[in-house]
C-alpha cells in the first residue's frame, strides 16, 4: 500500500474552501516578503538583483510556456522580447534621431502587437516542422535578426542601438525609480505568473498539453494541432514583451548585444536550470542566474580566478544540471521532498520494514 | 531528362533560360547599360566567386553537422566550437612549425579526439533524449567559448597562406575588354580560395562515393534510415557513431583552419558559423550530404551578393531562403520525409 491511499481525500472539499484558503502557506509568506522587501533591501538590491531576476524570469517564463506545456523549445523569445523593447525605443522617445517620440499609449500597445505579429508569423514557420528541428529554426532566426539589427541603420540605428530610453511618467511618478521600479517589475511578473497558471487550466491550455504529449491522437479528435501551437507563440509573446520593455526601462538602452545569441542562450539556460515543468521554474533560475552574475567577481576571486570567468560558472553549472538534474533545480526540491516523505511514512509505520 | 522536360516543359523552359541568362552573364562582356544599372562585371564576378568560394566553407562546416544529425540524431550546436577550436590550433601549429599543411592532419585528429571523447562520454549515455543531448551541447558551447577566450583572448588571428598559394591566379573568364585597345582583360582571383574550392569539391566527392560506394557508407546510409534495425542485424552502432562523430568534428576543424586562412579567427565567429550550418542544413535537407553542399552553394552566394548589392539587408536574403525553403519544403530542398 502507498502513501497516497493513506492520505485523506480533500479534492472534492478543497474547492469548497475559500481562494484565500486554497493558496498554501509558503506562497503567503512568499507574497509577503517580496511586498516588503523595500523596507530592508538597498536600491541596488531592488533595481538590479530583483528587477533584473523578475524580468529574466519573465522571459524564462514565456519559454516555460512554450517548452513545458507546448513541447517547443524556442530559442526565439529574447528576440521577441528584444522586439518589443526595440519597438519602445523606436516608436516613444530616445536619445536616438532615428526614433519618432510618439506618446506612451500608443507605443505601449504598438509593441506588445508589432511584437505578438511577429512572434506569430515566426511561430508559424518554427512550427511548420516539430520536435528538435524547433530549436535549430528558432536559434537561426534569433541569429538572423541579432545580424540584422546589427547592419540596419535606418530602423533599428545599427550596431549603436538606442540610448536614454526611459519610461513615460505615467501617475506622476518616476517608473526608473528604484522602489517603483521594484513594484511595477513585481505586478507584472506576478501577473504573467498567474496568467500562466490559469492558461494551464483553461480548455486552451488543456488541448495545448494533450499536443505536447501527442499530436497524432489530438489531430483525430478534431483539435487543429497546428493552429494550437501557433497561437501558445502569440501568447507566449506578451510575457517575453512584458520582459523586455520592462529590460529597456532599466537599461535605459537596446542594442544587438541586448539580444545576441549568447542572451537568448541565457533565457534557455535560467529556464532550464529552474525548471521547464512548472511557472515557477524561470524565476528560480533567473535569481540563480543573476546571484551568480551579480557576485561572480566575488565568487570567483575566492576560488582564485580572474573576474571575467562568469560565462564559464554558467556553463559548467548548465552543464552540470542538464547531465544530473535535467528537471531542474526545483526537481531536486521534489526529490527531496519526497524522500523526506517517505522517511517520515516509514517512521509513521514503525517497525513494519 | 527528356522525361522531365515532357512533364514539366514550362518549368524546363524557365530553367532553361536562366541557365542561359546566368552564363551570358559569367562569360559575355556586359553591354554599357547593364554596367550603368548593375556595376562594372568585375564586382559581379567577384561576388560569385566570393559566394562560391565561401559556400565551400560552409559546406565543409554543415558536412559534419547534417551527418552527426542525420546518423545519430544530436543537433550538436558545439559545433561552431569545433570549427573555432580547429582554426585557433591551426594557427598555433602552423606558426610553431612553419607549414601551413602540416597543421591540417594534426587539426583534424585533435579535434576528431574531442568529438570521439564528446560522443563517448556525453552523448552515448543520453541517446534517444533528443533534447537533452542539445542542451548538453548548448552548455558544451558556452564552455569552450569561455575557455577559448580565456586562452587565445578577444583579438582577432588570421593564418597566413602558404607562399605557393598567395596572389592572384588567373582565370578563363572575360573580366573586361580594354575600350581603347581592344585588349581582353582576365579575371584574376586569390589562388588560395580557388584551391580551397578545389578542396572542397574534391572532399565532397569523396564522401559522396564513400557513402554511396563503400560497406561503410552502406552501414551508415542503413543506419540513418533506421538505427535500430542495423542495431538489431548485429552491427556494432556505437563504433559506426564514433566514427562518423570523430570524422565530423575533424572536418569541422580543418574547416576552421580554411575559415582562419580566408578570413579571420575572433570570439563570436563559432555562433556565426554554427548559424549559416543550421540554414544551411535547414535548406539543403537534414542528413543529405548533397543537400548539405547545395544548401551551403545557395547561402553562401546569397550572402555575398547580397553584401555586394544590398549591404544593409543582406542577412535578410539568407533569412527569405531559409523561410521561404520552410513555407514550401520543410524537409529541405534535398531532404527525405519523415
Amino acid at each position: 500500500m502507498s502513501v497516497a491511499d493513506h492520505a485523506p481525500r480533500l479534492d472534492g472539499l478543497a474547492d469548497q474552501r475559500s481562494w484565500s484558503a486554497r493558496i498554501p502557506l509558503p506562497w503567503w509568506i512568499a507574497a509577503v516578503v517580496l511586498l516588503l522587501l523595500p523596507i530592508v533591501a538597498n536600491n541596488f538590491w531592488l533595481f538590479q538583483v530583483m528587477g533584473w531576476t523578475f524580468i529574466l524570469g519573465m522571459i524564462g517564463l514565456s519559454l516555460m510556456f512554450l517548452a513545458g506545456y507546448g513541447g517547443m523549445v524556442s530559442l526565439l523569445q529574447m528576440t521577441i522580447a528584444g522586439m518589443a523593447g526595440y519597438m519602445v525605443a523606436i516608436l516613444g522617445p530616445s536619445g536616438a534621431a532615428v526614433s519618432l517620440g510618439l506618446s506612451w499609449w500608443i507605443v505601449l500597445p504598438a509593441a506588445f502587437l508589432i511584437a505578438a505579429a511577429f512572434a506569430t508569423i515566426c511561430g508559424a514557420l518554427a512550427v511548420r516542422t516539430d520536435g528538435i528541428y524547433t530549436i535549430m529554426i528558432t536559434l537561426a532566426i534569433a541569429a538572423a535578426f541579432f545580424y540584422f539589427t546589427r547592419q540596419n541603420y535606418t530602423i533599428f540605428n545599427g550596431y549603436s542601438g538606442f540610448n536614454l530610453v526611459l519610461p513615460p511618467k505615467i501617475f506622476g511618478v518616476n517608473w526608473r525609480d528604484p522602489v517603483a521600479f521594484y513594484y511595477l517589475a513585481l505586478a507584472c511578473a506576478a501577473l504573467c505568473y498567474g496568467a500562466v497558471v490559469y492558461l494551464a487550466r483553461t480548455p486552451f491550455g488543456l488541448a495545448l498539453q494533450g499536443v505536447r504529449d501527442n499530436p497524432r491522437r489530438m489531430a483525430a479528435l478534431g483539435f487543429n494541432v497546428t493552429a494550437h501551437r501557433v497561437a501558445a507563440y502569440a501568447l507566449a509573446s506578451v510575457f517575453a514583451s512584458t520582459g523586455g520593455i520592462l529590460l529597456v526601462w532599466q537599461n535605459a538602452q537596446i542594442a544587438p548585444g541586448t539580444i545576441g545569441i549568447s542572451a537568448a542562450i541565457d533565457v534557455l539556460v535560467v529556464a532550464v536550470v529552474g525548471g521547464l515543468r512548472r511557472p515557477l521554474g524561470p524565476f528560480i533560475g533567473a535569481f540563480i542566474y543573476v546571484i551568480l552574475q551579480v557576485f561572480s567577481t566575488d565568487i570567483l576571486g575566492f576560488f582564485g580566478f580572474a573576474a571575467d570567468r562568469f560565462k564559464l560558472i554558467i556553463g559548467i553549472g548548465f552543464l552540470a544540471v542538464v547531465l544530473f538534474s535535467p528537471d531542474g533545480v526545483l526537481a531536486l526540491w521534489d526529490r527531496w521532498r519526497a524522500r523526506a516523505a517517505a522517511q517520515k511514512a516509514a517512521a509513521v509505520t514503525g517497525g513494519g520494514t | 531528362m527528356d522525361n522531365f522536360l515532357t512533364r514539366y516543359p514550362l518549368w524546363s523552359l524557365i530553367i532553361i533560360v536562366l541557365v542561359a541568362a546566368f552564363l551570358w552573364l559569367v562569360l559575355a562582356t556586359w553591354p554599357a547599360e547593364l554596367v550603368a544599372s548593375w556595376g562594372r562585371k568585375q564586382i559581379f564576378l567577384n561576388a560569385l566567386l566570393g559566394g562560391i568560394t565561401l559556400g565551400a566553407l560552409y559546406f565543409l562546416v554543415a558536412a559534419g553537422f547534417t551527418l552527426i544529425f542525420g546518423l545519430m540524431r544530436i543537433v550538436n550546436l558545439a559545433h561552431g566550437s569545433l570549427f573555432m577550436i580547429g582554426g585557433y590550433l591551426g594557427y598555433e601549429i602552423a606558426l610553431a612549425s612553419g607549414s601551413w599543411l602540416l597543421a591540417f592532419p594534426i587539426v583534424f585528429i585533435v579535434v576528431a579526439l574531442i568529438g570521439l571523447l564528446m560522443q563517448r562520454f556525453i552523448f552515448s549515455k543520453m541517446e534517444g533524449e533528443e533534447l537533452r543531448q542539445t542542451l548538453v551541447s548548448i552548455a558544451l558551447s558556452i564552455v569552450f567559448a569561455d575557455l577559448m577566450l580565456w586562452w587565445w583572448g578577444g583579438q582577432s588571428y588570421s593564418i597566413l597562406a602558404p607562399q605557393f598559394l598567395q596572389g592572384p591566379m588567373q582565370l578563363p573568364i572575360v573580366s573586361n575588354v580594354n575600350a581603347s585597345t581592344g585588349a581582353i582583360i582576365w579575371l584574376r582571383y586569390p589562388s588560395v580560395r580557388i584551391w580551397i574550392l578545389i578542396a572542397a569539391i574534391v572532399i565532397g566527392v569523396a564522401m559522396w562515393l564513400v557513402l554511396n560506394r563503400t560497406q561503410l557508407g552502406m552501414l551508415i546510409r542503413a543506419g540513418v534510415d533506421d538505427r535500430e534495425m542495423l542495431a538489431a542485424s548485429g552491427v556494432r552502432i556505437q563504433l559506426l557513431f564514433l566514427a562518423v562523430f570523430g570524422f565530423g568534428a575533424g572536418l569541422a576543424g580543418v574547416a576552421g583552419i580554411i575559415g582562419g586562412t580566408i578570413q579571420s579567427l575572433s570570439p563570436g565567429e563559432d555562433i556565426r558559423f554554427l548559424l549559416s550550418s543550421l540554414v544551411v542544413v535547414i535548406v539543403g535537407g537534414m542528413g543529405s550530404i548533397v543537400g548539405a553542399a547545395l544548401g551551403a552553394l545557395i547561402i553562401g552566394v546569397a550572402e555575398q551578393m547580397g553584401f555586394v548589392y544590398a549591404p544593409t539587408y543582406s542577412i535578410v536574403f539568407t533569412f527569405l531562403i531559409m523561410a521561404a525553403v520552410l513555407a514550401f519544403r520543410p524537409q529541405g530542398l534535398l531532404g527525405a520525409r519523415r
